[in-house]
């Protein structure tokens, strides 16, 4: 076994799982804080490649200069989901805010299918367009690169905001026990309402830098949310560690199967993978 | 407290009804509502066994289009490899989806919570990918069933949708009686006590790991003969028609929308959705824009962020 | 004749041994007071002869079986019951629900169990209130429908953790008729208590705990009078 191949799938999976890992940190987030399951996050994610994809279209913005802008506007679908919908599902029984965010995922893909038809999309000529680096002897895609990168420095600093800040202490005291946070007088309006922008936040960053690199149609968000719900599973509720490791287990193994056993079967691998370490440790890898 | 099962007929309402039912065929040639009506009839079955386990006892699995599926392709490949009848086929695509219930059950009741929910996304996945690349059923390319004489051997007809509506009726009122007669029996009230309190459960000689196996056997089993209906009324199947998310989510949201744990639930629930889902398609969906599933979508949002106890609760409500 | 067979139990968390080397034995009819102070074992004693914790060391017999380490459901269905401490009914059901899933535990026959049931809730006082729904119910009939619960699972021998806890003087006395209504009716009684009073009208003999180890175990009359237990308890004793 070429020692280079070897290598070469270990970077590429670690660099998508870098991504996933960012994606699983903004579920993981509204899922231990809120105890929600949202459906939508891939339509998130499909979202901010869409603003991406959009700005630089039509009036030639790159995707790394636009990143703000779609950050921003993610947290505020975020923020705006919280106070439309999730406010009001919160108290009702645990499937309804499930189907709710599951109606808002349906809405959402198809309203997109409709504006903007169910074509493949692509950014060409971007700042990062196809470079490669050839680091070692290895083919690292400048892109790819630069979204992992990206996504770890972000995972880092949505980890500090949460273990570091007194917004952050905040966040947790309301995952940890709500009635309580309340009686200290935190607002947990606001706390939820900001947790569920952050989600939307980590998302955007992730589907703009994605946008570099990937192709973006309706449909894509399906895929991704059902890896993020692994992911977060596998790392443990609300553990945004466990979700960090957790998605770059899953973007090795999402590889390394695609080119040992089948593409076909790349995600089926994962799943099975998932099974499996679920049944000898129930609560996640990294799960309390 | 009455324990028959026949009793729910006795009450009139139920009787009324379920004739009307019945007779509401012949009330219109226009074969989309036929179509309409199967379907409610097939959904609200497929609901009312995902309830034993989802409702009753509180595990809401993802992933029963896997049984759906393996009874669907039972019914079809065993037709068409070993020409064995579809009614054979539905047994054992029963029988299989009981194995397979257990089988993943032990390990996976242990999880609690979003993590059982999540695993059984897992296992549909899985099942579906494999389905599809499985030349032994014909894989992605898909399954038509082959050409027979149709009658009620073969379990197939051309000509005229009126035979696959009453056997429908009978499955939908078979499990509803099913269903009716568990939720005042042992097993009922055992589930409903493991989906409140495992301790308290397990404190009244409730062996909790059994009866939620058991459940999910009854679930499973149900879930793939309705499989096996839906292939020979229907006559092509393939892994996105058979096995997809798209229709293990769509059992879940009927019954939670319609109330979760409750004996009406599943079919309140179908009475709305289905009508919604299969009227939005045929007026609206032509275009292939996807017009009916913005509608569907939006609905469904309307409805859980406004009657979120479902529509037993918004009765219940109304009652007090 | 020998009911309940308890040698040296011990239960650890880590290195803290919540229950520590305990022996204990009840004969059929007793009524056994258990007391202590807070953190003292006493439910976690409980927990290990219900089946809820596996004890780190100890045999535990019941009715001529071993059951140490046998799970909870299986030494219901062997005769022993017990109530919690924080009551778990059943909320989303009524209070004949409630104790139907007990009656369950000895007949598969839904007839049969509701028949039961009735007789139960009759027999606590709870049959007038059999269709309410359990949140409409005070906190006296929690404690009642817990016991109901148990009852319906036709013990031998009954576990009561704190079922006087929160009820004002009458519900206690209404609470002490209903113990020995049970006991009339055949079934053996463990009780925790911090009510002093209840113990001594109702026990035969009073067991002490005080971190984790049996500290006195007599008469409730030579209980109150040990300097150890007093020690224990330092100051909340019941003086004569």
């Amino acid at each position: 076994m070429d020692l280079d191949i070897l290598l070469q799938i270990l970077v590429s999976g670690l660099l998508m799982g870098l991504i996933f890992a960012l994606i699983a940190v903004g579920l993981t987030l509204i899922w231990g804080v809120m105890d929600i399951l949202n459906f939508a996050h891939g339509e998130f994610l499909m979202l901010a490649m869409f603003f991406s994809f959009w700005m630089f279209s039509l009036w030639a913005i790159d995707p790394l200069w636009s990143l703000p802008v779609t950050v921003a506007l993610l947290f505020a679908i975020g923020v705006g989901t919280y106070y439309f919908i999730i406010k009001k599902v919160l108290n009702a029984p645990g499937l309804t805010a499930l189907l709710a965010t599951f109606g808002l995922s349906i809405l959402i893909k198809n309203l997109a299918q409709f504006f903007w038809t169910p074509d493949f999309r692509q950014v060409q000529g971007a700042i990062l367009g196809d470079k490669t680096l050839s680091i070692f002897n290895l083919n690292v895609s400048l892109p790819e690169l630069i979204a992992a990168c990206g996504s770890a420095l972000i995972t880092y600093v949505v980890y500090y905001l949460i273990f570091r800040t007194k917004t952050g202490r905040a966040i947790r005291a309301a995952a940890l026990d709500r009635d309580t946070a309340l009686l200290m007088g935190i607002n947990i309006d606001r706390i939820y309402a900001l947790t569920f922008g952050l989600g939307g936040a980590c998302v955007g960053v992730a589907g703009a830098l994605l946008m570099n690199f990937y192709y973006v149609f309706p449909s894509v968000g399906g895929l991704f949310t059902i890896l993020a719900f692994v992911t977060v599973a596998l790392g443990g509720f609300g553990n945004i560690t466990g979700a960090f490791y957790a998605g770059i287990l899953i973007g090795v193994v999402e590889t390394a199967g695609g080119v040992f056993i089948s593409p076909v079967f790349k995600y089926t691998i994962v799943f099975a993978m998932y099974l499996v370490i679920i049944s000898i440790r129930p609560k996640g890898l990294f799960g309390w | 407290m009455e324990t028959s099962a026949l009793a729910l007929l006795k009450k009139p309402w139920v009787l009324i009804t379920l004739l009307v039912l019945l007779f509401l065929p012949f009330s219109t040639s226009n074969i989309h509502f036929h179509h309409v009506l199967i379907m409610f009839m097939l959904f609200a079955t497929l609901s009312q066994a995902w309830n034993v386990i989802g409702g009753f006892a509180g595990q809401v699995s993802f992933g029963h289009a896997t049984f759906f599926g393996i009874g669907a392709y039972a019914a079809l490949v065993l037709l068409k490899r070993f020409d064995l009848s579809p009614w054979v086929g539905m047994l054992i695509g029963g029988g299989v989806a009981v194995i397979v219930a257990v089988l993943i059950g032990y390990p996976v009741f242990r999880l609690k919570g979003h993590y059982f929910a999540i695993s059984t996304f897992a296992v549909a996945e899985i099942a579906e990918r494999l389905f599809a690349n499985w030349d032994f059923v014909e894989g992605a390319i898909g399954l038509p069933a082959p050409v027979l004489p149709e009658g009620l051997v073969n379990f197939m007809w051309y000509k005229t949708k009126m035979p696959y509506f009453y056997i429908a009726f009978i499955l939908f009122v078979a499990v509803l009686l099913l269903a009716y007669k568990i939720n005042r029996s042992r097993l009922g009230f055992y589930l409903r006590a493991i989906k409140q309190s495992h301790e308290a459960a397990e404190g009244l000689g409730i062996d909790t790991s059994k009866y939620k196996v058991i459940a999910m056997m009854i679930s499973a089993f149900l879930t793939a003969i309705c499989g096996s209906f839906y292939a020979q009324y229907i006559l092509f199947i393939d892994p996105p028609s058979v096995l997809s998310l798209d229709i293990s989510i769509k059992i879940v949201l009927i019954t939670v929308l319609g109330g979760a744990g409750t004996v009406i639930g599943p079919i309140l629930g179908a009475a709305i959705l289905i009508p919604l889902s299969e009227y939005s398609r045929i007026l609206l969906g032509g275009t292939g824009k996807g017009v009916d599933l913005i509608v569907f979508g939006a609905l469904i949002l309307i409805i859980s962020v406004y009657q979120p106890q479902g529509v037993v609760g918004f009765f219940r409500k109304i009652g007090k | 004749m020998e009911l309940l067979n308890v040698k040296n139990l011990t239960m650890k968390f880590g290195n803290l041994a919540a229950v520590d080397d305990v022996s204990l034995t009840v004969r059929q009819g007793e009524i056994i007071g258990l007391i202590g102070p807070n953190g003292a074992g006493k439910t976690t004693f409980f927990n290990c002869l219900a089946g809820y914790f596996n004890p780190r060391n100890g045999a535990i017999h019941f009715d001529g079986h071993e059951i140490t380490g046998f799970r909870p459901n299986r030494i219901c269905k062997l005769g022993l019951a017990r109530t919690f401490q924080i009551v778990q009914v059943f909320r989303e059901m009524t209070t004949w629900e409630n104790v139907i899933v007990g009656a369950f535990c000895r007949t598969a026959n839904s007839a049969e169990a509701y028949r039961e049931t009735m007789e139960i809730l009759k027999f606590t006082g709870l049959y007038e209130k059999k269709d309410s729904l359990v949140s409409n119910l005070t906190i006296a009939d929690h404690k009642r429908l817990e016991i109901s619960k148990a009852l319906a699972t036709k013990p031998h021998l009954l576990m009561l953790d704190e079922a006087m806890a929160g009820l004002n003087a009458t519900e206690t006395n209404e609470a002490i008729e209903l113990i020995k209504k049970i006991r009339d009716r055949g079934i053996t009684l463990i009780v925790v208590e911090h009510v002093m009073e209840v113990i001594m009208s109702i026990s035969e003999r009073v067991v002490v705990f005080d971190s984790g180890k049996k500290i006195a175990e007599d008469t409730p009359e030579k209980i109150i009078k040990n300097p150890r237990v007093i020690e224990a308890y330092l100051g909340e004793a019941y003086h004569a």
